[in-house]
């Protein structure tokens, strides 16, 4: 758990100095907030910008951050410290994900202050968002260990996050997308923070979500058992 | 400590290490000394379970490749490749591995100090030049006191004064009991740090001792050269016949300088390889 901690706190330590980094983290929560404020349509759906933006949040921060951190690491050699120091694998990896996974909870929670969420509305949607976060965490672990530096790293995770933050956006417009997309947790969790309510999830959502995170979770072992940390 | 019966390593049809049987001792500063390419850095992967390799190899009486988890706090390691947090500062760099190594953080400062970086604390560790950011890597062992610490090439790039500084530590880690493996280029750093050399060339142990032995083992020539204040080097047997003609320089006060002929480690590692060590 030490360790955990230990790279929990390198990592805030880095944020700051990272612009990279921090702009991902704060580019969505501070457009909600803009947008929201700025434009106003009539008969716009109710809190149209906090859930569109949410979902590309989910898409984006953490699978981009991860990647970009456990990529850097590798390509600057500075794991092989840190393995040699006996901090285990599993370690490095929960104290990246956990500093990520809090960051983005955070962000969120600007997010839903800036919509206007309060008591029930806030802990769903706070639900909902943690859940988004963990997987695309899981997805972005795998592609970062997967790739040799950062220049890998970007040009794999790139298309994965089009693919995740923007299928939902087109599945408004687009019946054709919207039965593609309905296979991703994105789309699922969009159309859960669309309806907004409890009793709207039904089971088909836990069983696509659930599929999402095995499939995420069978590509990082695979990534994981194949390349390892350091290489 | 550390022992290896006939360890040999291979990178695809290369070889790279072709044998190697070697002891190094509990408490002793051992020297690897050899020329760039000669298989040093991979002879402390090999050692610190970082690479596989055939052979017998055994360190703190385990296979490298055995090491884990608390193996690891008893061994401390520099190498080059060793990347550092370059966003963070120095002293962040270190607090890192001084919390995962429970060391208290007021020896941080006290490290850094030691390896002349004091100043420099503060500053972002990808601003460093290469010589204080291999002080940095020298600094991250430098805070605990492990069973054995491998370093490779600990002053190169440094400047006389703190390579002459980081001597004083290595040599301080060895009175603090910890047993030292180190590679250099640098011949007299290894006649006066080490207690054990090897030579290492192109994957082999081509000589082995103390530095002083190593030395006479090779002093073929055995003869003493005088040096006179009128400039005239005179060469004399190293054998008693000289004697009489010694004391009659030393007597007229014409000696400005006496040496006998024994060759340095340079002087070995050529006769031995037909090569100097420069990278």
């Amino acid at each position: 758990m030490r360790n955990v901690m230990v790279i929990f706190k390198k990592q805030i330590k880095d944020t700051f100095k990272n612009k990279t980094i921090l702009i991902q983290f704060l580019m969505f929560p501070m457009m909600t907030i803009f947008m929201g404020n700025a434009i106003h349509i009539t008969d716009m759906p109710e809190h149209f910008f906090a859930k569109l933006f949410s979902i590309m949040y989910i898409g984006m921060a953490p699978l981009t951050s991860v990647a970009a951190i456990i990529s850097e690491e590798k390509e600057k050699n500075t794991l092989r410290p840190l393995m040699m120091a006996n901090v285990k694998p599993a370690e490095y990896l929960v104290g990246i994900g956990s500093y990520v996974w809090l960051i983005c909870m955070l962000g969120a929670s600007v997010i839903a202050v800036s919509a206007g969420f309060t008591g029930t509305e806030f802990a769903f949607y706070m639900a909902v968002m943690a859940v988004g976060f963990i997987v695309s965490i899981l997805a972005g672990s795998a592609v970062g260990v997967y790739a040799e530096n950062q220049m890998k790293s970007t040009s794999l995770v790139m298309p994965v996050m089009m693919i995740l933050s923007f299928l939902p956006m087109f599945a408004m417009f687009n019946e054709t997308i919207e039965k593609i997309a309905r296979f991703t947790y994105t789309q699922q969790l969009s159309r859960i923070l669309g309806d907004f309510n409890l009793d709207s999830v039904s089971n088909t959502d836990f069983v696509i979500i659930g599929i999402n995170v095995a499939v995420f979770a069978l590509l990082f072992n695979l990534v994981y058992h194949k390349k390892g940390l350091e290489n | 400590m550390i022992n290896c019966r006939n360890v040999s390593k291979s990178f695809s049809s290369k070889k790279i290490l072709k044998g190697i049987n070697m002891d190094v001792k509990k408490g002793e500063i051992f020297g690897l000394l050899g020329p760039s390419g000669a298989g040093k850095t991979t002879l402390i992967k090999i050692l610190t379970g970082q690479l596989k390799a055939e052979g017998d190899i055994s360190i703190l009486g385990m296979n490298p490749q055995s090491l884990k988890g608390d193996d690891y706090r008893k061994i401390g390691i520099m190498m080059d490749s060793f990347g550092v947090y370059e966003r963070l500062s120095c002293i962040d760099n270190l607090r890192t591995f001084a919390d995962i190594y429970g060391i208290p953080q007021d020896k941080v400062l006290a490290t850094l100090e030691d390896v002349g970086l004091k100043d420099a604390a503060k500053t972002a560790a990808g601003k460093l030049s290469k010589g204080m950011r291999g002080r940095l890597q020298l600094a991250r062992v430098f805070m605990q006191t492990p069973d054995i610490i491998f370093l490779d090439e600990p002053t190169s790039g440094l400047d006389p004064q703190t390579a002459e500084s980081i001597r004083e530590l290595i040599s301080s880690k060895k009175e603090q009991g910890c047993t030292i493996f180190l590679t250099t280029h640098d011949m007299n750093e290894a006649a006066v740090l080490c207690n054990h050399l090897a030579l290492l060339n192109e994957g082999r142990i081509v000589e082995y001792g103390t530095p002083e032995e190593i030395c006479r083992r090779y002093n073929h020539q055995n003869k003493i050269v005088i040096h006179l204040y009128d400039g005239t080097d005179i060469t004399l047997e190293n054998d008693g016949t000289g004697a009489l003609q010694i004391a009659e320089l030393l007597s007229l006060k014409m000696v400005e300088t006496i040496h006998s002929t024994e060759p340095n480690l340079e002087t070995v590692f050529l006769e031995l390889t037909g090569r100097g060590f420069c990278a």
